[in-house]
């Protein structure tokens, strides 16, 4: 494997942006999802996510490292690339282009938002309950950077399962990309919803 | 078209490999069905530019003049294509000539395409055969892969997918589309197969396979038509089933 280490870590770059960064991603929106059913349900939610046993291992195997090297390699990858849109202006070329540009945008963000969030808590500096989001999202600045951050991941996973299912060999013929690219967008689509709904709940109580 | 008198090309010039590039437009007399290459002989035959200057003759390469042997690849308004298959008519005026981009350029439109040649060395686009007696017959090919093989086949190493692909440039080592397609070929021959494992290794050194982040310019410009997103698919699923196989070990592996 050490002569093959540049395909090793494209293959675990690719891999590692579905499991476990992408299941994480859905899990992380469905339990937001919970505000929209009252300060309640969430603080239960998300009280429960933080009560579970090992946490602190958890987080570090499966969030923190996998997106530290899917985050680094990304960079990368958004570097070695030529961008040639305006020459070729393919659907596809442009959903390549729109990985690397959301890509970086959600780099940005997620950097942010563990700041500002899981460790502000576990520095002491915050509680993790309903108010914290409130208190975040009430400020329309964030809101949208908010909203911007969340639909930039949720496009980056969706059509990074779409090259997943490529670079995996799952999707071969023409047809079945085809296929798969409409797929991938009602995944884009459905936890976008998921994950916009619960900011607008956190910003507007609505 | 036919009663105008003279066609217009802005060249893309550099003197050497080193120097830098700059333009000069030639104005020459129009000839019924006449294609870029022909354009550029007339430029070669009298070589005065659109200023009455004598100029040196533009250089290009070019073989076939049949649209088979890729060698006359350039940039023609903008779309990187065969010159000789680019006939005058067809074309807007002026007619805008430039190198491709992806590769260094000799002289004048003049590129050396060799990393397409080393990419095909680095996954042994061939089916050696030789050996100290003789080897018989080797298994047949059935009719209906045949037909499919050939589609494969008619790849004539233009550059095109090359430059048309964001992943190939002087950051990545990247050896772009054509040579995954080419071992997929080599890989589908009764004959070849024997030696498939060599070949799946190729793609998985560095610049093989895995610089493809599925931009899939290259399929829709492949003068020849060639499925080449389909090719790399087919090989990631190889090269991954490959990779298992080295390091869970399989009597298969080779
Ligand atoms: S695959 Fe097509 S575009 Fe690429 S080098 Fe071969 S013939 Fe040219
Ligand atoms: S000269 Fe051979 S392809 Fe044009």
């Amino acid at each position: 494997m050490a002569e093959h280490r540049e395909f090793f870590y494209r293959r675990l770059h690719s891999l590692l942006g579905v499991i476990p960064i992408g299941v994480f991603l859905i899990q992380h929106l469905v339990v937001n999802h919970f505000a929209v059913y009252g300060e309640e349900s969430f603080n239960k939610a998300a009280g429960f996510m933080h009560d579970l046993p090992f946490r602190l291992a958890l987080e570090i195997v499966i969030i923190f490292l996998p997106i530290l090297f899917h985050a680094i390699l990304g960079v990368y990858i958004v570097f070695v690339a030529k961008n040639n849109t305006r020459r070729y202006g393919y659907f596809r070329n442009w959903m390549f282009y729109l990985q690397r540009v959301t890509g970086i945008i959600t780099f940005v963000f997620i950097a942010w938002h563990v700041w500002e969030t899981r460790v502000q808590i576990g520095m002491g500096n915050a509680e993790l309950d309903y108010s914290l989001m409130e208190n975040i999202l009430s400020n329309p600045v964030m809101f949208w950077f908010y909203i911007i951050g969340v639909i930039s991941t949720t496009f980056h996973f969706a059509n990074g399962l779409w090259s997943f299912m490529v670079s995996w060999g799952i999707t071969q013929s023409p047809k079945s990309q085809k296929i798969a690219t409409y797929a991938t967008l009602v995944v884009f689509l459905a936890i976008s919803y998921i994950g916009v709904r619960a900011l607008i709940q956190f910003a507007y109580g609505v | 078209m036919a009663e105008q008198s003279t066609v217009t090309f802005i060249i893309t010039r550099q003197d050497s490999p080193e120097s830098s590039p700059y333009q000069e437009t030639f104005e020459i007399p129009y000839k019924k069905n006449m294609n870029v290459i022909s354009g550029l002989m007339e430029i070669r035959r009298n070589p005065v530019n659109a200023n009455g200057e004598e100029t040196a003759p533009v250089q290009w390469d070019m073989n076939c003049l049949e649209e088979v042997c890729g060698a006359c690849s350039m940039v023609i308004n903008g779309t990187a294509r065969q010159s000789c298959a680019a006939l005058v008519d067809e074309l807007e005026q002026p007619i805008r000539l430039e190198p491709m981009s992806t590769f260094p350029v000799i002289r004048d439109l003049f590129v050396d395409r060799e990393q397409m040649f080393d990419a095909l060395k680095q996954v042994k686009a061939w089916i050696p055969i030789d050996g100290t007696h003789d080897l018989g017959p080797g298994p047949r090919m059935p009719e209906k892969k045949r037909q499919w093989a050939y589609e494969l086949s008619k790849c004539m190493t233009c550059g095109v997918c090359l430059e048309a692909c964001p992943n190939v440039n002087d950051k990545s080592d990247f050896i772009g589309p054509a040579a995954l397609s080419q071992a997929r070929l080599f890989n589908a021959h009764p004959t070849g197969e024997m030696n498939k494992s060599e070949r799946l290794e190729g793609l998985m050194e560095d610049g093989g396979i895995s610089g493809c982040s599925n931009a899939q310019n290259c399929v829709q410009v492949c003068p020849k038509g060639i499925p080449l997103t389909t090719s790399i698919a087919a090989m990631n699923r190889a090269t991954n089933i490959q990779s298992f196989k080295n390091f869970f070990g399989s009597d298969h592996a080779h």
